[in-house]
Formats: C-alpha cells, structure tokens, sequence
C-alpha cells in the first residue's frame, strides 16, 4: 500500500469517530426515537412510568406502563442559560480584547494575554466547584435580593430568589468559561487588522477609540459573529460546571430568572442512575435520544460557526 | 466677511458647539476605554479568584495521605485517583497521537485534496461536540453493548477522541511552518513522500507537534463528563485490566466529594482540585512559553 493511502487510512480515523459518535447514538436510541415521536422536543415530561409495574409491549416497544419522555423543559433550560452567557460574555469578550490589543504595549499585552488563555485552560469542573462554592452563597444571600430591588419591576427578576441555584447562576458561570475563546479570537483579529485603515481614521481627526470602535471593529465584525456561534455551541453542551450550579430541575420550566433549571448535556449526567431503573432500557435509549439531540445541535452551530470564520478568513488552529 | 476668491463661502465657525462637540467625542472616548479596561479587569478577577480559591483551599487541604492512600469510602487518600488520572491521559494519548497526528500530516502534506479539507472541516466540528455526548456514545457502545463494563478502555478510547481534532490543528499548524523549500529540496533530491514525511517534515516540525500533544494531555487530565459513564470509579488501584474493572480519578473526586456532607470528602475535593487545576495549568503554561519562545516571542 503506498504512504498516501496508508497515512489517508490512519486520518480517516477522525472523520469515522464523529460519524461513528453520531450514527451509534442514533441506532441506539431509534426505539426511543420511535416511541417519543414528535412531541419529545414539545413536552415537559420525564416519567420513566411505573417502575413497579409489568413491562408492556406497544407497537414494538418494550415500554413500562405510564412511560412518557419529552425535554421541552431542557431545551428552554439550555437555550436559556446560554442566552444569558451570551449577553454577559460578548461585551465582556469585546472590551477585554480592545484592551488587550489597543490599550497594553507590546510586553505587558504577551502576559496579559496569557491570562486569558489560561482562563480557557481551567477545567469545567474547577469552574463548577467555585460556582458551588463561592458563587451561589455570594449570589443567593446578598447579589439577588439586591438584583430583584432593583429590578423587580422587570417580571422575570421579580422573586422568589431561591438558593442561589438556577438559571442566572448557569449563565455567568457559562459566560466566564466563554469569555476566553471570544476574547483570545477577537484579539488575534484586532491585531491582524492592516495599520493602514487605523491610519486613514487618525488623519481623519478620529480619536483612537473612535477609530477601534468605528473603523476596526467594523473590519472585524464576521470574525465577532463567527466565535460568538463558536462560544454559543461550547455553552450549550457544557456539562460538569451547570451540572453543579443549575439545581437540576426536573418538569419545570423556569418562572424567573433565578429559577432551578437543566440543560441537555448536565441532565444525561444527572439521569443515567435512575433511567437504569427502568427494566425495559427505554429510559436509557431516550437520554440518547437526548445525546442525539444535542449533539445534533451542536455540530450544526460548530458547522455554521466555522463556515463563517472560513469566509472571514481565519483557518487558524484556536481551539 | 469671510468672502474668498475660490467661490465658495465657508460658514461662519460656532466655535462653542465645536468645542462641546470635541468635549463628547472625548468624554465618549475615556468611558469606552474605561469600559474595556473593566471588561478585562473582571476577567482578571475572576481567574484571580478561581485560582486562590483552589490554592488556599487545595494547599490546607493537601496532607501526605492524599498521596500515600487510597479512597476509603469519603476518606482516606487520592492515590487511587491520582494513578488512574495518569493512567487514564497516557493511555488516551498512546491512541491518540498516531491517528491524531497522521490526520494533520494529511492536512498538511495534501491540503488542497477534497479529503484534507472534509477532515479539517470535521476536526473543527468534532472539537464543538459536547463531551458528555462523547461520553454516552461510549457508554452505550463499549460499556454496554460491548460488555467492557466501566473500564480503562472504555476511558481511553473516549478520551482520545475528544483529543483527536486539537492533535490533528496542532500538527498541521506546525507542518506549516516547515520552510516548503525544505520539503522541496528533499523531493528533488529523490525522495519520496514517505521519506519526506519522516526525514524531513515531522523531526522538523516536532517541537509543535509535542506541544499539542502535551496540551491534549492537559484536557484529557481536566475532562470529567466523558468518563462519568465508561471508566465509573474506583476506590482501588488499578488492576492492570483493560476492561472489566473500573478506574478512579481526580476529576470525579472534586464533582462528587464537594456534596458530601462530611468535612473530610470535601478535603479531599479541594485537594483533587488543587491537583488538577495545577497540573493542567502547568502543562498548558509550560507548552505556550515553549510554542512562545520558538515563535521568537512575537504577538
């Protein structure tokens, strides 16, 4: 065999595994699939039936008596939760960029710029356990009460506050583990950007923010609306850091914004122990139905994400 | 009274909504750099915060038996959990790296071939796929429907293809920036692609090539979702099985000791957390100051 289609066999590996990841998922969960039909993206139901009860077998799948699965509930949960990380992390991201790539010398901007990226380096669960522990009793006793002063004139910040668990806890813990990717990409972008048009603006009479703000952001826009689809796909199918700050809720679509939620990605965690107890392994082929639904997901946002960075012309290898 | 000759009359200046116009812009331009500094400085407070958190917590934390004992129950040491972790990334990057790094020669050595752009493409969308997703595909294929059981195989392969796409970009990143002159050189010289490949491209480009490796290490140490479900977890040492036994690791310990109601589970919680937080931050640091220094320090 010559190199070339042995080194083309080896590489073929990657591409195999995703298709591999995503057709195994779907095989697996076909009988859930089946069984849920439409309705299981349009109800707020996870019953595993009557686990006590004998098994039945409905147009040709085992099912426990009572057995109802929908995720409306968890699609609102992770739309919602990455939602509001998009709108704290995306000023965020822009403001910590232009002051990296505009505001710092050279020097200074290297270690600067290295904390940033060792911000993306901490592990989603680290993020987690400082949600846990330091976020949720900070927001839950002394940020919200306040937050809900003065806003509660807006419905969704009205009370009930709860415990510090829920949505508003998700979205910033979501936020700061995005912020990296938008910042870091924008930065490279700004600096990219040709001298020549920062020149154009400045003999113009423009002040120098006048110039990032109008002329070189500008020059950068597909670049900030690529990554911001890029961090948008890492907050949806992030697991570990909302698993342990979200509150898990079960059935429940959130009333506010404190409200106790879950996502896709923290509920195939939280629900595997207990959709084992369901004999007719129907539970556990519905949460790959939802692994199918996320993944789904979010390979269409990365796909749309990278078409867009690809036509801005940034192949670059930040991943 | 400002008639001119080149027929055309300028407007009498109004020189104060000029200057108040010139006091906005200004006032615009202070706060909007105010703003950015600020946006940075919450960052910078963040990752402050995270990191003492983990450090002062972590370090009080941190006693001989945690690196001398296994888990007993929510007690006792983490060395279990430290040997699987090890275990665990090294064993991923073994499948990894061969499969991970042929796919970025390909990119690189044949880049404009439909193929090298399908697997780049799909590089980039493989690295958006949630991990979890990772996780319940090796679940439902290796665990169950093969019959390993929570196991290091399991871990491993799951591992490695969450690894796989950073491997691919990383290599063919630093394929690049071999001088094409080089590789031209050699083939004119007689040589054939495979010998270029060897001689020439890889020694070449392997510092780069190490780093992304080393920093896929540094994720597959950080990971916890996809082992939930394919390496379980384990109070032992590793039995040296492949399949059939469980593993423990250092990711698990922080996500399920910290809901302990006992004071020395979470301990160990911040310990593993310590542990964790520092080596990966150690590795990546160490592999961007090298991928830094042999860019010449610029940007």
């Amino acid at each position: 065999m010559s190199f070339r289609r042995l080194l083309a066999l080896f590489a073929g590996v990657l591409p195999a595994s995703l298709v591999a990841v995503i057709l195994f998922l779907a095989i697996y969960s076909w009988p859930a699939v089946r069984f849920n039909g439409l309705g299981f993206v349009a109800r707020t139901t996870w019953n595993l039936g009557n686990t006590y009860g004998d098994p039945i077998v409905r147009n040709g799948v085992a099912q426990l008596p009572g057995a109802q699965y929908g995720i409306l509930f968890l699609i609102v949960g992770t739309l919602l939760s990455t939602l509001i990380a998009l709108l704290l992390a995306v000023p965020t991201g822009v403001g910590a960029a232009i002051f990296l790539a505009e505001a710092v010398p050279g020097r200074l901007r290297l270690w600067l710029s290295f904390l940033v990226e060792l911000l993306a380096a901490v592990p989603s669960v680290v993020f987690g356990l400082w949600g846990y522990a330091v976020l949720i009793p900070l927001l839950g006793q002394h940020v919200f009460p306040v937050l809900g002063r003065l806003l509660g004139w807006i419905p969704i910040f009205a009370p009930p506050y709860g415990s510090g668990y829920g949505l508003l806890t998700a979205g910033i813990v979501l936020s700061l583990m995005i912020v990296p990717l938008i910042a870091a990409t924008l930065r490279d972008a700004i600096l990219a950007e040709p001298m020549v048009v920062r020149e154009a603006a400045a003999a113009l009479g423009a002040t120098r923010f006048e110039t990032v703000w109008k002329v070189v952001l500008p020059g950068v826009r597909k670049i900030l609306i690529g990554v911001t689809i890029l961090a948008m796909g890492r907050a949806l199918g992030e697991t570990m850091a909302v698993l342990m700050v979200s509150g898990n809720a079960l059935n429940y679509l959130p009333g506010n914004i404190y409200s106790p939620i879950s996502t896709m990605a923290a509920f195939i965690v939280s629900q595997l122990d207990s959709a084992l107890q369901d004999p007719t392994g129907l539970a556990v082929r519905s949460l790959a139905e939802v692994a199918l639904v996320l993944s789904v997901i979010s390979v269409g946002v990365n796909a749309m994400a990278r078409l867009v960075l690809y036509r801005a012309g940034l192949r670059g290898a930040r991943v | 009274m400002s008639a001119t000759t080149a027929g055309f009359v300028l407007p009498p200046r109004d020189e104060p909504a000029r200057r108040a116009r010139l006091a906005r812009r200004r006032a615009g331009a202070i706060t909007g750099w105010v703003l950015c500094a600020i946006a940075f400085g919450l960052l910078g407070i963040a990752m402050g915060w995270i990191l003492l958190m983990v450090l002062i917590r972590g370090v009080s934390a941190l006693t001989p038996t945690v690196f001398t004992e296994v888990t007993q129950g929510t007690g006792g040491g983490l060395l279990n959990a430290i040997e699987g972790t090890v275990v665990i990334g090294v064993g991923s990057m073994l499948l990894a790296v061969p499969f991970g790094v042929a796919a970025g020669l390909y990119t690189a050595q044949f880049s404009h071939t439909v193929f090298a752009r399908v697997i780049r493409f799909l590089a980039d969308v493989l690295v958006g796929v949630p991990s979890i997703v990772l996780g319940y595909f090796g679940y439902v294929t290796m665990v169950e429907y093969l019959g390993w059981n929570f196991s290091l195989a399991a871990a491993c392969i799951t591992i490695a293809i969450l690894c796989l796409p950073y491997i691919c970009r990383t290599t063919e990143l630093a394929l690049g920036q071999v001088p094409a002159a080089m590789q031209e050189a050699a083939y004119a010289l007689g040589a054939g692609e495979a010998r270029v490949a060897w001689r020439i491209s890889l020694p070449m480009a392997m510092p780069g090539i190490l780093t992304g490796i080393l920093l896929a290490f540094a994720i597959s140490i950080g990971e916890t979702a996809p082992l939930l479900y394919t390496a379980g977890w384990s109070s032992y040492l590793w039995t040296g099985q492949l399949i059939h036994s469980p593993v423990g690791y250092l990711t698990y310990a922080i996500w399920a000791f910290i809901n302990e109601p006992f004071a020395a589970a979470n301990a160990l919680a911040y310990a593993a957390a310590f542990l964790v937080t520092f080596l990966v931050l150690l590795i990546s640091v160490g592999a961007r100051l090298v991928l830094l220094r042999r860019q010449g320090g610029a940007r």
